[in-house]
């Protein structure tokens, strides 16, 4: 289970990197948030898929799933959201002020 | 005592300012003067402050023989020239005197640190100090566009040279284990032994011909002549240009026994000389012939340093002492260039102030206008052409001798070219003396042509002539009586270069009294004036020839194109490089990141894959990666925005199931929260998007980033198999069996995710919000604040 995790992490990652190097504003937050889920899913894969009882003690099974990861996780999770958030709205605003999408379009400055 | 000058300059205004700082070179000199051993020996003296004691770097003051020789010099000729430069520029009014002072007060002070400190880092500070000092005054009419073009041209020379000196300062370091002088050579014999003797001797070389100006470094020294004409005699003559033979001579005993040592001394200097002498008679400025006679002399010094370091290589008394004469001949020599330099400046910048130009096509017949500045400089030239009765001809004569003794060496493979030392010296002294002739007689003698002339000319005022007449007094005493200078300085300055020569309480003993007596050095001087009348009456045909018409050194155009070059150079590394694009900068950092794994990892040999331990995969699991792999390759396909925007909350929504499948119910639960929150988001900013471009959502393809992308994952996957793999190898045991011990008994919770998130690891929680509260802050902002574009697009 673990390899084929890994093996989807990497074809995530790919698929990310592709759409960070694009021109469109909007597709390299997507990469962002692609690569953020990629990030998540390799942490969880890396401490272990083992079958185990959910980190839950009323449970009273023999194993549990590890805990510490799925915490990271979580934590991990909600600072890309706002990251993200953030990143959106900015870039919301900056098609609002110069109209365009293009990172072509958006390249330098007037002294240059 | 440079900082109170603006005050005095400010509060003082109807009295010169140079007046006040007067006082000062005269009082150290007076000082100085009192350590002269009359009689006996040289008393050295020794004072340390603490600097940084840690790293053994004191502000140790040593004045042995050497120091106080040029201590002298920098003092002396500094009263003399605060003195001219008092008269020279005396209009109050225009010129902005305290920065003038301030800097050559700086200068005076960074030079006396230089020759006076026993410390090599001491040394360098005060150097780099003396080169930022003479970058100031080279511009001091700072509007003028050649004061500015020299001053950096100077600034970039002397510091480039002097960087080369710290490392080579820092290498003597690494082998002696010291930073003091003394010490250094008191270990000579263990450094000549270390394999970084050669670089560490290249390197202070370096440092000291770019100071000195020697070939091919000089070209700075012709520019810095726009500087004010007190500067050039004082800078550009008797102090900074001798910074370099001062630390030659300085660390002759440790070097000096060396082959290199000896051979880049005497080429680089005869090359110099001949170059410097050569290039004077094509000069029609005074000043530049001028710089390039400093030029010349300075390779003369240097290479008789080069030959007297031969002296460190024998044994025998008699035969040391045959070769030291070279060394006596360069002590000799250096003082007697800052006389006869000095004046000479002195003396060009009288006759600029009075006839309003330095050019020799303009002047002439000044001979019985201004006959006082008339004899002050014949006895200089004539010193300098090395003519009797003056200080000139004796050091040239000696200088003769020390070629002359070269050829009968023994060492170095000298008798393969020995025989060229003699020629060359004699050739350049021809040049010399031809030079020297042109700048007397087209100076002085010749048709009065006033109608060339700014200014009526006249003799100048006495103030100016002081200071000339001084120097040039002491030019004909130290002709006559040249013996005079050899007990009290030039004996213990030799026993500074030429320690380990001398036997237990013996003393250099030297008398200078090789004047009479028909020896070959005679028959050369005479040679010398012969040859250099023939080409001076012939000089019309020599000129026509191709490189006498160029006024400029053939070697700026290198140094011009090589600055040019470096700037365009890295302009255009530059415009390859930062195009602009975040993209471009997104591929560099990536396929820095691929390369640097890939490498890592290629060479440690870590790829590693492990299959056993592996949980089973169930076959809704297939299903669900398989979809999302399918989803996830498809995105960069998708033409429209929507549906791009879809697939990636898909691929959300997905991974949200497989933390269910994982046994992570809170992630799931967050994961299906956030993911629908930024899919709305999304479809919000999508929403407003330009009209004009709202459906054009082309993916442009390229080959780059499709490789780039694949190396990325590629990476990431190998580095992920390997980590998998490795997990159980060192045998730790994951930390979690803790929580699952204690969530309950000491946190009081059954969800340890929960319980790990506010109870165990709270901090991170505490900062989580943290975020999340920034960047609700920045949304508001961001969205309240309006925002005016169309400036920086």
């Amino acid at each position: 289970m673990e390899i084929l995790m890994i093996i989807l992490v990497g074809v995530i990652v790919s698929v990310s990197t592709y759409l960070l190097l694009t021109k469109s504003l909007l597709r390299v937050v997507l990469g962002i948030m692609l690569l953020s889920h990629a990030a998540h899913l390799l942490f969880i894969t890396l401490a272990g898929l083992k079958e185990g009882a959910p980190p839950l003690l009323g449970e009273e099974a023999a194993s549990y799933a590890d805990p510490l990861p799925q915490a990271l996780v979580l934590t991990a999770i909600v600072i890309g959201f706002g990251v993200t958030a953030f990143l959106l709205v900015l870039s919301y605003q900056t098609y609002k002020a110069h109209k365009t999408d293009d990172l072509d379009k958006l390249r330098g400055s007037a002294d240059e | 005592m440079a900082i109170f000058v603006p005050f005095l300059y400010k509060g003082f205004r109807h009295i010169h300012t140079g007046w006040f700082v007067l006082v000062l070179p005269l009082v150290l000199f007076i000082y100085l003067l009192q350590f002269l051993p009359i009689g006996g020996p040289m008393e050295t003296l020794e004072y340390t402050i603490p600097w940084v004691p840690s790293l053994g770097i004191n502000f140790t003051i040593y004045l042995d023989g050497l120091s106080l020789l040029f201590a002298l010099l920098i003092t002396g000729i500094g009263t003399l020239v605060v003195l001219y430069s008092i008269y020279y520029i005396a209009n109050k009014k225009d010129e902005p005197l305290n920065n003038f002072y301030v800097y050559l007060l700086m200068f005076m002070g960074a030079m006396l640190g230089v020759v006076l400190s026993d410390n090599l880092i001491v040394i360098y500070v005060f150097w780099e100090l003396t080169s930022l000092a003479s970058s100031l005054l080279i511009a001091y009419w700072f509007h003028k566009e050649k004061s500015r073009y020299g001053a950096q041209k100077s600034m970039l020379i002397t510091v480039t040279g002097g960087f080369a000196m710290l490392a080579g300062f820092c290498l003597l370091y690494i082998m002696a284990d010291s930073f003091s002088i003394r010490e250094i050579i008191a270990q000579a014999d263990v450094i000549i032994q270390s394999p970084l003797f050669v670089p560490a001797m290249l390197l202070v070389l370096l440092g000291a011909f770019t100071k000195s100006a020697q070939f091919p470094f000089h070209i700075w020294l012709p520019d810095a002549m726009e500087a004010p004409t007190p500067v050039s005699a004082y800078l550009h003559s008797a102090t900074m240009v001798k910074a370099g033979i001062y630390l030659v001579a300085r660390l002759t005993p440790v070097f000096g026994g060396a082959q290199e040592w000896f051979w880049l001394l005497t080429g680089f200097g005869l090359m110099t000389l001949i170059w410097g002498s050569v290039s004077a008679i094509r000069q029609t400025d005074l000043k530049a012939i001028l710089a390039f006679s400093t030029i010349s002399q300075l390779g003369l010094i240097m290479s008789l340093l080069g030959l007297g370091s031969a002296a460190v290589h024998y044994d025998y008394a008699d035969v040391e002492m045959l070769y030291a004469t070279a060394t006596l001949a360069a002590v000799f020599h250096l003082i007697n260039h800052a006389t006869f330099k000095g004046s000479l400046f002195m003396i060009v910048g009288i006759v600029d102030h009075e006839t309003g130009t330095r050019d020799i096509r303009r002047l002439g017949g000044l001979m019985t206008i201004m006959p006082i500045t008339f004899t002050i400089s014949l006895i200089g030239v004539a010193s300098m052409a090395g003519l009797p009765p003056f200080n000139g001809f004796l050091s040239k004569e000696m200088f003769f001798t020390g070629v002359l003794n070269a050829t009968t060496l023994d060492i170095f493979n000298v008798q393969t070219f020995g025989f060229l030392f003699p020629v060359i010296a004699w050739v350049a002294s021809v040049f010399t003396f031809v030079y020297c002739m042109i700048m007397f007689f087209r100076t002085f003698t010749g048709k009065y042509q006033p109608e060339k002339l700014e200014k009526k000319a006249h003799e100048a005022p006495i103030g100016l002539l002081i200071s000339p007449i001084v120097l040039a007094s002491l030019v004909v005493i130290f002709g006559l009586f040249p013996n005079l200078l050899a007990y009290t300085i030039i004996e213990p300055t030799m026993q500074s270069i030429l320690p380990n020569i001398l036997d237990e309480g013996e003393r250099f003993y030297v008398n200078i009294y090789h004047w009479h007596g028909l020896n070959t050095e005679l028959f050369m001087t005479a040679g010398v004036v012969m040859f250099g009348m023939l080409v001076f009456l012939n000089l019309k045909r020599w000129q026509e020839a191709t490189f006498f018409l160029k006024e400029r050194d053939p070697l700026n155009a290198i140094y011009d194109n090589g600055l040019d070059g470096l700037i365009a150079g890295s302009k255009r590394v530059t415009n390859v490089q930062l195009t602009g694009l975040l993209r471009d900068y997104f591929a560099y950092s990536m396929v820095f990141i691929i390369l640097l794994l890939g490498w890592t990892i290629f060479k440690y040999d870590a790829f590693a894959i492990d299959l056993t331990n592996v949980a089973p995969i169930s076959p809704y699991l297939w299903i669900i990666t398989l979809v999302m792999i399918a989803t996830t390759i498809s995105i960069p396909f998708i033409n429209h925005r929507v549906t791009a925007i879809i697939a990636v909350g898909v691929i959300g929504f997905l991974l949200a199931l497989l933390f269910v499948v994982f046994r992570a119910p809170d992630l799931a639960l967050t994961q299906l929260l956030v993911e629908t929150v930024m899919v709305v988001l999304f479809l919000l900013c999508f929403y407003h998007l330009p009209e004009l471009r709202k459906e054009s959502f082309k993916p442009t393809f390229k080959m780059t980033n499709l490789v780039i992308s694949i190396g990325m994952g590629a990476i990431v996957t190998i580095i992920a198999l390997s980590a998998h793999a490795m997990r159980h190898a060192e045998g730790f045991d994951r930390i979690s069996r803790f929580f699952e011990e204690n969530s309950a008994s000491l946190a009081g919770g059954y969800n340890m995710v929960n319980v790990v998130l506010v109870d165990f690891r709270a901090i991170d929680t505490l900062l989580e919000v943290l975020v999340l509260g920034i960047a609700a802050l920045g949304i508001v902002s961001l969205v309240k604040l309006k925002v005016k574009g169309g400036q920086d697009v």
